[in-house]
């Protein structure tokens, strides 16, 4: 193996590079050249183009994204704790806690290999939190599949979750939520997100930077190998001899390994809580060109790594593969010289390999050395924070118009007979059913701290066991909204998250995102993302909650066809005390009055019914009204506090029709419902702002009293009726609970057992 | 009373297993994997989780830790010991109790509300149980498949040795629905569902699980 080292870069200034295979553009590449004075290395060039990749680096959306913190105010940013470019935004939620949530996407992995794709997106979120310095406590997934019915779905949603619970329950944390939605644009580009939330005193926060002359680097978790490396692999087979050419390479989707995360993550905790680490970075995308990179541009000096000590699980990996290797499972720490031999012992308790592999030098420069020849040197910040900016075209795409002018007002609506099989049929269409066959693979009870799961509004974990305040977390995006209107559909995505962690009891804080779209290089896609980040940005400013971190996947297409915008937004909301939830399902309490809070509308622009029954996609989506979803909040905490709500399920997909379904199929609780005006409409509208509410016969006074003082709209829409078994609606019928039941949990089992 | 609450590498429910002995209120004692005593205590749990990543084959590892010596000595000398879940899984193969937890016949892995029926109240750990009684504990694990030689399973039936039997649908493919088993002397028990999550309605399905931890209770006073 010969080593390309900076002294043989400097005497061979025209040896080509592969950097076009790398990912790297003319002018990319013609930049490092610049920034270095002389061509990379193979390892600066690996550095580089992995750092400088769209993942990586944002790019194309940075220009963008600004306007989040250009938005943020002072006043909503009072409560975060650390934001947007740090491992993940930390909120302080009272009682001395600081929580810290993020989520990041795993698409184009969970499609070439489903399983250890999914795994490994869990994997990674989950030690972006651990990086904070905070216990992971629970996860939730929101995945995108193509259609329900087509051979590859089989082949990679069972894979995907099988993939979520294999690594998410080896590793002892819950998961409450997460989407699971079906779309024939999803089909060659499954998207996978996972989001991660945990949690440490306030005085814990830990923030990855190097300072400090002369502190070690020390790298702990698993060995280095050869999985993961991706496109770096061409540049052994441009350097390499003919013979060592032919090496095999393993596949280019990491592996996981949840038992050796397990222990890394109780083996982090314990050096955190001995006080004894410095900075902390884990290592995901990228790997050690990441880690290093990142931890010597946020502090104030330089770093030099030898690289020959880095604990290698396979035979004569060249300097450029061990810096780019994606191996899971690896954290990267900087540690005082007195703190080493304290840290080497922790680390030996939980059996994890750690070598010190490098220190903080006073210069400013990242110099990696192999076998004492330097084969990195360069400006850290060069790599890690100052790669490429582009200002991509946008033109607002030709045919948006004529999608938004076929509206759905001319498809035949059902008539009156017809409506009780629409609940039912509509309850069964593949986005509506029931996901337990997805959810009960996945482990929700693990730790004990899980107040409410899937298939509750939200997720909610007890954060403290002695003053009982705890979080609730929902994630919520339609994209067929998104399709129709990008800036209100990514607004939409935001009141429902709001409102459905509202729906729970908690008071909505903090936002996150992962933003899921096609090519960037589509100036119609770079319209459907200015308009969705500029959507959500404003909705927050609307709400008050600030967004406190986030993610982008692009290029996410299947064949020439973008993908429906999908920016699936995260909203965290703190309850002082979880005893106080409110449970999705009717029938807590004997003799209840169903309310529905909100206004409905004639709105069916994306909604379920135009595209299960029509397959149709026009029109206009439903306006969000977030000063209405904000006094909506307000009214479902206060009526939590003081015990006048019993039930609340919020109103989205498939209107108050499937909102009722779910309240009592989820309550085994049967309900009469009387409604007014054109049923329909009642029924299947999909207008934001509304949550069915039940409360206790002795609160519905006090309640609707306080309703009318605020001027929120409500209607009594019906009683629940422990004794019935049936979901009845006057002038319609009934419909027993089992039929329902069966309706509802029958479709993905019939999918795919 | 003090209760032992073992941590292999890649335990998950210890920390529940312990709020569980405390809500029973008893002492949780922590116990590290490579520890060669007791610490004294007056009973043990060996809680679920994937230890040592469930490698070679579920708790064949776990088995051989220095830890379990001491536990299987205390156990054939008739301290009560549970073992939940992947405790269970080591519990078998450190030949406490007969049988194998295999694959689930449907090879998911299953996390639902399950029902059980009490079939032996008289264990260390089910006193408080009435006789055929049925709870609701999550069940959670993949390979939670009770199997075992008909001449085993003709004596655990025989000398009433089924503790809890699976209601309604069978989860996971487990001979006579078995969900839990105890030995002769009926101090070692058990079972693949999960009492230390039923031991509060806010985070579990019941607080039917609390019954177990409050059943050692009475036999360790008795005792």
């Amino acid at each position: 193996m010969t080593v390309d080292t900076v002294k043989n870069a400097e005497s061979t200034p025209d040896q080509e590079q592969p950097y076009k295979e790398l990912g790297l553009k003319d002018d990319e590449y013609a930049r490092i050249k610049e920034i270095l004075g002389r061509r990379p290395t193979d390892a600066e060039l690996a550095m580089y183009s992995v750092m400088w990749s769209e993942h990586c680096s944002y790019k194309s959306s940075k220009v963008h994204l600004k306007y989040f913190s250009e938005t943020t105010t002072d006043e909503m940013r009072s409560k975060m704790l650390a934001g947007i470019g740090e491992n993940a935004g930390v909120v302080d939620i009272g009682d001395g806690w600081a929580v810290t949530f993020k989520a990041e996407s795993h698409n184009h992995p969970s499609y070439v290999e489903p399983y250890q794709g999914a795994a490994t997106g869990v994997g990674g979120i989950v030690r972006d939190i651990l990086a904070m310095g905070a216990r992971p406590l629970a996860v939730m997934d929101p995945l995108r599949f193509g259609k329900p019915d087509a051979p590859d779905t089989k082949r990679v949603l069972p894979g995907i979750v099988a993939g979520v619970g294999g690594y998410g329950n080896c590793l002892g944390l819950p998961n409450i939520g997460g989407e699971v939605v079906f779309d024939e644009t999803y089909q060659g580009n499954p998207l996978v997100n996972a989001l991660c939330v945990g949690a440490m005193r306030v005085e814990d926060l830990h923030l990855a930077h190097a300072s400090g002359t002369g502190n070690k680097v020390i790298l702990y978790g698993a060995r280095t190998g050869l999985d993961g490396i991706g496109g770096v692999s061409v540049l052994a087979s441009e350097t390499f001899d003919d013979s060592a050419g032919k090496r095999k390479k393993l596949p280019s989707v990491q592996v996981g390994d949840p038992f050796t995360e397990k222990v890394l993550i109780e083996c982090s905790l314990e050096l955190f809580e001995k006080g004894i680490v410095v900075g902390i970075q884990d290592l995901g995308g990228a790997g050690l060109s990441c880690a290093t990179s990142e931890l010597a541009s946020a502090g104030d000096g330089g770093m030099h790594v030898w690289l020959e000590r880095v604990p290698l699980r396979a035979t004569g990996m060249t300097p450029a593969e061990i810096l780019s290797s994606e191996s899971q499972e690896r954290m990267c720490a900087v540690v005082e010289p007195a703190n080493v031999e304290a840290f080497m012992e922790v680390c030996r308790k939980w059996d994890v390999i750690a070598t010190e592999i490098g220190e903080v030098t006073d210069g400013d420069r990242l110099v990696i050395t192999y076998h004492d020849e330097v084969v990195v040197d360069v400006p850290p910040r060069t790599v890690a924070h100052e790669g490429p900016v582009y200002n991509r075209p946008i033109q607002r795409p030709a045919d948006q118009d004529e999608l938004q002018a076929n509206t759905p007002d001319s498809l035949p609506k059902p008539a009156k007979d017809e409506l009780l099989e629409l609940i039912k049929s509509q309850a069964a269409s593949p986005n509506l059913a029931s996901k337990r066959w997805v959810t009960q693979q996945y482990d929700r009870y693990v730790r004990g701290g899980t107040v409410l799961a899937q298939p509750s509004d939200s997720g909610m974990i007890r954060i403290d066991e002695e003053t009982h305040r705890g979080v609730a977390l929902s994630t919520d995006c339609n994209g067929r909204y998104t399709k129709l209107d990008p800036y209100e559909g990514a607004r939409l995505a935001l009141a429902e998250a709001y409102r459905n962690v509202a729906a729970t009891g908690a008071t909505p804080v903090a936002v996150t995102n992962c933003l899921n779209f096609g090519s960037p290089e589509d100036p119609a896609v770079m319209w459907q993302f200015e308009q969705a980040v500029k959507g959500l940005a404003d909705g927050c400013v609307e709400l008050g909650i600030p967004v406190t971190g986030g993610n982008v996947s692009f290029y996410n297409q299947t064949g020439s066809t973008a993908i429906l915008p999908t920016p699936v937004v995260g909203v965290l909301g703190v309850i002082d005390d979880v005893r106080r939830r409110i449970p999705t399902g009717i029938g807590a309490e004997a003799g209840e009055t169903l309310l529905l809070l909100g206004e409905t509308k004639a709105e069916f622009g994306g909604s379920e019914w135009a595209h299960v029954v029509h397959g149709h996609l026009g029109g206009l989506p439903p306006k969000a009204d977030l000063q209405r979803e904000k006094l909506l909040g307000e009214v479902l905490v206060a009526g939590s506090r003081d015990g006048m709500v019993s039930a609340a399920h919020d109103l989205a997909e498939g209107g108050l029709a499937q909102a009722l379904v779910e309240t009592c199929l989820i309550g085994e609780t049967g309900a009469r419902v009387f409604l007014d005006g054109d049923l329909f409409t009642e029924l299947f509208s999909e207008s934001a702002g509304r949550v069915l509410v039940a409360v206790p016969r002795t609160e519905e006074q006090r309640f609707t009293d306080m309703c009318t003082a605020r001027a929120l709209p409500w209607r009594k829409v019906g009683v629940v009726d422990p004794e019935s078994n049936a979901l009845e609606i006057q002038d319609l019928g009934s419909l027993p609970l089992d039929e329902l039941r069966e309706a509802w949990e029958g479709t993905l089992p019939a999918l795919f057992d | 009373m003090r209760v032992g609450v073992i941590t292999f590498p890649g335990t998950l429910d210890d920390v529940d297993a312990q709020r569980a002995v405390r809500y029973a209120d008893g002492e949780a004692v922590p116990l590290w994997h490579g520890d060669h005593d007791l610490k004294g205590v007056d009973a043990v749990v060996v809680p679920g989780g994937f230890s040592y990543g469930d490698y070679l084959r579920c708790g064949a590892i776990a088995r051989f830790a220095p830890v379990m010596q001491e536990v299987i000595e205390a156990a054939n000398k008739g301290m009560p010991v549970l073992g939940i879940c992947n405790g269970f899984q080591i519990l078998a193969e450190a030949h406490l109790l007969p049988g194998a937890l295999v694959r689930n016949h449907k090879l998911h892995f299953v996390c639902r509300d399950q029902w059980l029926k009490v079939e032996n109240n008289s264990t260390a750990w089910t006193t408080r149980y009435d006789q055929g009684a049925e709870i609701l504990v999550p069940l959670k694990s993949g390979e939670g498949g009770y199997q075992a030689d008909a001449q085993t399973l003709e004596t655990l039936e025989g000398e009433g040795r089924v503790v809890f039997r699976y209601v309604g649908e069978n989860p996971n493919g487990s001979r006579n629905n078995i969900a839990g088993i105890t030995n002769a002397k009926g101090n070692v028990v058990g079972l693949m569902p999960h009492p230390e999550h039923a031991i509060d309605a806010l985070t579990g399905p019941t607080d039917d699980g609390l019954g177990m931890f409050l059943s050692l209770l009475d036999s360790v006073v008795k005792a």
